[in-house]
């Protein structure tokens, strides 16, 4: 009971500093579960990340796996709860303040101005993404190329590349 | 033929639609949801056009937590209040979560296959590309000034290459990059010009 707790409160606090999503909350997720608590090894964290990328579905979900690696189906259901609810719950405050505020002259402005920051921080997830893809030589960084054209010049859906992606991998690499 | 960048009319989801459009972007978003989330809620289902759904992410970006996911809670309030909050985040962890159930008892049974591997490589490269070529997309559609460009590109640089923390990151540019966009709201003939 005290380590389920544990893991609800590990991953509330993870919830509540992780501005920018998955990618950026991982070096202190590390940081708590591995270092502090304990609960996992190097290479078993690294291997629980690689397998919640495999999955589809946000990122930050690979806090659903290390809870299942921790404690079972009660640890993943804790660390899933402790890592969506808070930020969810500020989201939900968010949304209710701009709702209120509509009317403010400097709201659409403000909002305008967190546009090029948003964008800015996908692209560095996409070529955080291509770095991290690259350990397999030349072929990967094709691929990234057609699949960033595909995507930003034409409207077809993405799971073409993603499925290209997987029969060229399967082909060449 | 329609020119591609005119503001769509856009439709209110009902609440079904609202879980089912989220069910869809959790179930394909392989290499994260944030391409496919703008995929399906701006091209594919026209909720909200494409200024108001950046406008919806930036605020997701700048809260803790996954964008998209803080997002899935806003959307959802914006036109359901807090069934279409718990509709909208439900549908896009669901399938993910049980898809990750079922990998993590297959990981355990059958360890690394020799196939698996490759596959997945090319899998995650091109889901960089889809995340690369999504921003690429968004800022040519919006239409970004030079000013807001620049924030794009530092912004970029300071995650990618020089791997500053995040919340640092955010709150140094946010702040310009309102103070840019408050300055071009009050000039908007010249804001207009481009």
């Amino acid at each position: 009971m005290t380590l389920l707790l544990q893991i609800l409160a590990t991953f509330s606090i993870l919830s509540l500093v992780a501005v920018g999503g998955a990618n950026s909350v991982l070096p202190e997720m590390h940081r708590q579960v591995v270092e502090l608590r304990g609960w996992l090894d190097d290479a078993t964290f690294a291997q629980l990340y690689a397998l919640a990328q495999a999955a589809p579905g946000p990122n930050i979900l690979v806090a659903s796996v290390m809870g299942w690696r921790i404690a079972g189906g009660a640890g993943m259901a804790m660390a899933t709860l402790g890592m969506l609810a808070p930020s969810a719950v500020l989201a939900w405050g968010m949304a209710g303040l701009t709702q209120r505020l509509r009317g403010a002259p400097w709201l659409k402005p403000a909002q305008a101005g967190l546009v090029p920051v948003a964008i800015g921080l996908i692209l560095a997830a996409g070529v955080t993404m291509a770095q991290a893809a690259q350990g397999h030589g030349v072929l990967p960084l094709v691929v990234v190329a057609i699949s960033t054209v595909f995507v930003w010049r034409t409207d077809y859906s993405p799971l073409w590349v993603l499925a290209g992606g997987a029969v060229l991998g399967l082909v060449f690499l | 033929m329609p020119e591609s960048t005119a503001p769509h009319a856009t439709v209110v989801p009902g609440r079904l639609e609202l879980f089912l459009g989220y069910l869809k972007i959790g179930l394909l978003g392989f290499g994260g949801v944030a391409a496919w989330a703008r995929h399906v809620i701006v091209e594919e289902r026209r909720w909200l056009t494409e200024l108001e759904y950046a406008e919806v992410l930036g605020l997701g970006q700048v809260l803790p937590g996954p964008n998209v996911g803080n997002a899935a809670v806003m959307i959802g309030r914006r036109f359901h209040g807090l069934a279409g909050a718990l509709l909208a985040t439900t549908g896009i962890y669901l399938a993910p979560l049980l898809i990750l159930i079922g990998l993590c008892v297959l990981y355990d049974r059958y360890g690394q296959l020799p196939q698996v591997a490759p596959a997945m490589a090319g899998i995650a490269a091109a889901a960089a590309g889809m995340v690369i070529g999504t921003a690429f997309k968004m800022a040519g559609r919006l239409r970004l000034r030079w000013d807001a460009l620049l924030v794009l590109v530092l912004a970029a640089l300071a995650a990618a290459l020089w791997r500053l923390p995040l919340p640092l990151i955010v709150l140094v540019l946010a702040p310009v990059s309102i103070a840019l966009a408050l300055r071009r709201a009050r000039r908007p003939a010249e804001a207009g010009a481009r």
